[in-house]
């Protein structure tokens, strides 16, 4: 399993970090969404795997889980939305302003 | 805790002139003044004690570790200083009312007034040298927002810059000779450092602190060679020059002098550093100060003079010149304020200041006339007014001292300054107020009103109450600041009368020899000007013009513009720094015993890597790359279910639901397509970048996963804590609202300001601008769908949402102790709201809302703060949460917590910022012509009758 979750989070985050590359806004956006899993299930898996063992106390669980790292990663689900919602208003606000969505502010940079 | 309170309250009052200054002017100076002068009353109240010779402290733990303490005492030189400082900011905000045009922001001036008055008054009152330097920094960069007030005037920024720069870098000197003071001391705190003396002076950092500090308390205090800065200051208006740069920031510099005075005077480094610098400033600046036109920088240089005056006093180091440096900082403070205000009346009346164009406003301006005599007498020195009697002292102590064996240097010199002191004082009233009355004043002067001359005209009165009767005035307090300054009581003898002393003589010499001088000012003048100065902006200009070029080309060429430039940097450096620490390291083979594969999650995978590959090679197609990207969020949820972390896959398909909908909102708006324009080579290159940066993040989580924990973790402890300290058996749920529950409620304000960001965002594209006007012309570039708000849909998700809230509350309550609580339970309630938006659109919704938006998210705040709060009357620590089991007779038994209430905040809030943020989008569609809907549902008929539109 845990070769799975590795070559996942690996995946996302060269997903995320090409797309943010990109010089148009929209794309940067959607590879900061892939980036933010990326590092969810990263800060997530880095309190180990377990499979049937939730962490919520009961008489008859064989185990539990890290609970922390889920409550970090709980927030950080939530944030990530937060900070999404405030990046898709700015860069639609620059594009309706300048009628562009290009990233940089030189045309000839960067390329 | 007083000290402290008095040092805080002009800090509280900088908040008040901006919320007054809409009730009035003069309610905003009231109301700023009003602060000021409670201040001064609380200081009032413990002078009794400190002239008695007690020290007043107050003493609050801030940074032990740094040695760091909010350390205040008072003793004479503090209540001296303090009450100056209290005293005229009173007399200054009465002036500032009256000078201050209807042009000018009050509420603004009056703020940064206070904020610097706060940083004054912490200054003499910190004890703790760290705390005084947060103090000395504060009043530097305050006096920069006052220099620089009038910001449209070109020499108010340049003076405000070069004023920062010479006394910010003055500060930054002064930081390290406090650090190293500190260290030989072995403590920050002043009571301890001044006991130290011995240690002090015998240790071989004695002479670089001293050095140091000196150049602060220079800088500051505009010293030779660093009093260019204060003339250029004047582009202040007049009640800053008044106040800051004469009567109390340029004497921190003395103040810090005087402080230290016990633990580094009484050495020849000490002599010759601090009486020199003194003696070559007092003679410098006045000859300067003769041949300035301008009356401001007239007062300037001859307040540089006097401090330099007052620094060579300092200097000397016996007693006697202690008491004479007191006693003349406080006649200087008075009749320089004065001159500073009737200067400023005089540039109000007849709109300039230039003595070439001023002569003959005795008759004019009575009042100011008067007031300006009275003060200009004392400044020059003639008897029976008080800078007669300081200087007189100063004269005395010039007279037996020894300059490096020469007897006569210091006489002579100190009477040269006198000399020109004489002359330049008595050119301020002759060339203002006397002579013949002209009729070419830019503006006809008369006397102002009595608001503006009262301020001076007390000044003025006190400078002839301490001339007459300088003992009932002022001995007591010269006795307890001088008494504080040296460490040992005194008793000052202060009188008109000393007999044929040589004082006497250099004094009569000094004023004959002024009015000569001021007699031969046409030609003198003449030869001033034919002869060639340094000029001090240009110098400083010109070090100060290529440094700024050097930074601004090197910080454009880094910041380009390129944002994708810096990401690929920044990804680089990352991954560089990743591969040296890992191949500079070592590391064990993993022991853990991995976790067996099984097929459903196999497949799972398998669709994650191919939805991700898929978006990557065709995030061109916009609205497939949406789609695919849930599709990734959805696997990803249903891989934390699989992997026991039932609230984070509740979470994040909660939370993807709404993503995907405000990401199709702005899609809207967007272009659907995104061009190909990457050259194949950027491509590779980025390509050759995602895959190491993933490659290494991937085999880093591999290569802990496949590891023991290095420490034991502390998530037993929230596992053993859970039920029995929270009363929850849901540990995620539990450390949330408990164990770190501080930290949510961190999260959840954070969440409240994106979506308040958000809301403004929107506001600015509302507001008239291109993309307002881009918004009005929006092309509808895709016909209208048939039915755009359908009966179904409509149908549906009214019957959905009393279904959805039945589920929110449940999932809210049961959070507890199963998978949920407040932010899945509030995701829950927002997606069933916002299907209401989508189902009947924004006109209809909206109007059926019954709260605020805003109101929610800051409710939300507000109820997890309470329930913060409320630990503290059971006496615990903030969000401490307890719980209790409830029996309701038809009910079972159930439990109630506190942390329920803070559950609510946080349900409350996550509601309020989802919804803010997709009704914000939704209000730029209703501006981009999408009509509002009144009806539940509608039928979208073609609007020319039939047939496509």
């Amino acid at each position: 399993m845990e070769i799975l979750v590795a070559s996942a989070v690996g995946t996302l985050t060269a997903a995320g970090i090409y797309l943010i590359l990109r010089m148009r806004t929209f794309p940067v956006i959607v590879g900061l969404a892939l980036l933010s899993y990326a590092v969810n299930v990263f800060i997530f898996a880095s309190g180990r795997l377990a499979v049937g063992l939730p962490p919520v106390l009961s008489k008859t669980a064989q185990g539990y889980t890290d609970p922390l790292t889920q409550a970090l990663v709980l927030t950080a689900i939530v944030i990530s939305f937060g900070m999404t919602a405030v990046i898709v208003m700015v860069a639609l606000g620059a594009f309706l302003e300048a009628g562009t969505d290009r990233m940089d502010s030189d045309d000839e940079a960067g390329q | 805790m007083s000290l402290a309170l008095i040092a805080a309250l002009p800090f509280l009052g900088a908040l008040l002139p901006g919320l007054m200054i809409r009730s009035g002017r003069t309610a905003c100076a009231v109301v700023t003044g009003s602060v000021t002068a409670l201040a001064l009353l609380m200081l009032g109240l413990h002078a009794p004690a400190v002239l008695r010779g007690e020290i007043v402290q107050t003493r609050i733990d801030w940074m032990p570790g740094l040695g760091l303490n909010a350390n205040f005492f008072l003793d004479g030189l503090g209540l001296l200083f303090a009450g100056l400082i209290l005293g005229i900011g009173l007399l200054i905000i009465l002036y500032a009312r009256f000078y201050l045009s209807r042009q000018d922001s009050m509420g603004q001036f009056y703020s940064y007034l206070m904020l610097f008055q706060g940083a004054m008054v912490g200054i003499v009152l910190s004890d703790n040298i760290l705390l005084l330097l947060v103090f000395w920094e504060l009043t530097s960069l305050s006096s920069f927002l006052l220099i620089g007030y009038w910001k449209h005037l070109p020499a108010g920024r340049q003076g405000a810059r070069m004023a920062l720069t010479v006394t910010g870098m003055g500060g930054l000197s002064m930081i390290a000779g406090m650090l190293i003071l500190g260290q030989i001391a072995g403590s920050y705190d002043l009571t301890v450092i001044l006991q130290a003396r011995d240690a002090i002076q015998a240790s071989e950092w004695y002479l670089p602190a001293l050095v140091l500090i000196l150049l602060g308390c220079f800088t500051k205090s505009a010293q030779f060679p660093f009093h260019f800065w204060l003339p250029h200051a004047m582009a202040a208006p007049t009640p800053v020059s008044a106040y800051l740069h004469s009567a109390t920031m340029v004497k921190a510099g003395l103040f810090l002098m005087a402080r230290m005075w016990p633990a580094l005077a009484g050495t020849p480094e000490w002599f010759y550093l601090v009486a020199t610098t003194g003696l070559v400033t007092m003679v410098v600046a006045a000859k300067i100060a003769l041949f300035k036109d301008d009356l401001k920088a007239l007062l300037a240089f001859s307040t540089v003079s006097h401090l330099g005056l007052i620094t060579m006093l300092l200097g000397f180091g016996t007693k006697s010149a202690a008491i004479a440096a007191i006693f003349h900082i406080i006649n200087h403070a008075t009749f320089k304020a004065a001159l500073f205000m009737t200067a400023g009346i005089v540039d109000h009346e007849a709109h300039t200041r230039d003595l070439k164009r001023l002569g003959g406003l005795r008759k004019l301006m009575p009042i100011p006339f008067t007031i300006g005599t009275v003060a200009a007498l004392s400044m020059a020195g003639i008897p029976p007014l008080n800078g007669f009697l300081s200087k007189e002292m100063m004269l005395e102590e010039a007279a037996h001292t020894v300059w490096s064996g020469q007897a006569w240097l210091m006489p002579v010199f100190a009477t040269l300054g006198a000399l020109f002191s004489v002359a330049y004082s008595l050119r301020f009233v002759a060339h203002t107020f006397l002579g013949p009355v002209r009729d070419d004043y830019p503006h006809r002067p008369h006397d102002p009103g009595f608001g503006m001359w009262a301020a001076p005209a007390f000044l003025a009165a006190l400078v002839v109450a301490i001339g007459l009767a300088p003992m009932p005035m002022a001995a007591w307090l010269v006795d307890a600041a001088a008494g504080a300054t040296i460490g040992e009581a005194v008793h000052a003898h202060i009188y008109h009368w000393h007999g044929l002393t040589p004082a006497l003589w250099m004094s009569v010499a000094a004023i004959g020899g002024g009015l000569v001088l001021l007699g031969l000012h046409a030609p003198l003048m003449r030869a001033w000007l034919a002869t060639p100065r340094p000029e001090a902006k240009r110098l400083f200009d010109g070090l100060v013009e290529p440094l700024a070029a050097f930074a601004r080309r090197l910080s454009s060429g880094l910041h380009d513009g390129a944002l994708s430039r810096y990401f690929a940097i920044a990804t680089f450096a990352i991954l560089a720094a990743g591969l040296y620490a890992f191949f500079s390291g070592g590391h064990s083979a993993g022991m853990r015993a991995p976790t067996p594969v099984e097929v459903v999650p196999a497949a799972g995978w398998l669709l994650l890597i191919v939805s991700t590959v898929t978006l990557v090679l065709f995030h061109h197609n916009r609205v497939v790359a949406l789609v695919v990207l849930g599709v990734v969020g959805l696997v990803v949820s249903m891989g934390f279910a699989y992997l026991s972390a039932p609230d984070l896959a509740l979470t994040q398909i909660l939370v993807e639901v709404a993503t995907v909908m405000l990401l199709l909102l702005a899609l809207n708006f967007l272009p659907k397509r995104t061009p190909m324009e990457s050259s194949a080579s950027r491509r590779f290159r980025d390509g050759i970048l995602s895959a190491g940066a993933g490659l290494g993040v991937g085999c880093l989580i591999y290569m802990m996963m496949t590891r023991d924990f290095a420490f034991s973790t502390i998530a037993d402890y929230h596992l053993a804590n859970a039920k029995t300290g929270g009363g929850g058996t849901n540990v995620v749920n539990v450390i949330l609202v408990d164990f770190r529950g501080y930290d949510t409620f961190g999260e959840i304000t954070v969440l409240g300001i994106a979506a308040l960001v958000i809301f403004a965002v929107t506001e600015t594209i509302l507001r008239p601008g291109p993309a307002n006007s881009r918004l009005l012309s929006w092309a509808q570039e895709h016909r209208h769908a048939g039915d755009r708000h359908p009966l179904m849909l409509v149908v549906a998700t009214r019957l959905m949402l009393p279904v959805a809230i039945v589920v929110g509350v449940y999932i809210f309550l049961r959070g507890h102790n199963m998978p949920g609580g407040g932010f899945i339970a509030g995701l829950v309630v927002a997606i069933a709201a916002l299907m209401q938006y989508m189902a009947s659109g924004f006109g209809w919704t909206a109007a059926r809302k019954r709260v605020e938006y805003h109101a929610l998210i800051a409710m939300g705040v507000l109820i997890a703060g309470a329930a913060g709060v409320g630990a503290w009357f059971a006496g615990r620590p903030f969000l401490t949460s307890d719980y209790g089991y409830v029996h309701l007779p038809p009910l079972e038994e159930f439990e109630l917590a506190t942390a329920m209430i803070f559950d609510t905040g946080v349900f409350l809030a996550v509601l309020g910022a989802v919804l803010l943020a997709l009704a914000s989008i939704s209000r730029i569609a209703v501006r981009a012509g999408e009509e509002g809907s009144s009806t539940p549902y509608d039928i979208d008929l073609p609007r020319d009758g039939f047939g496509d539109r």
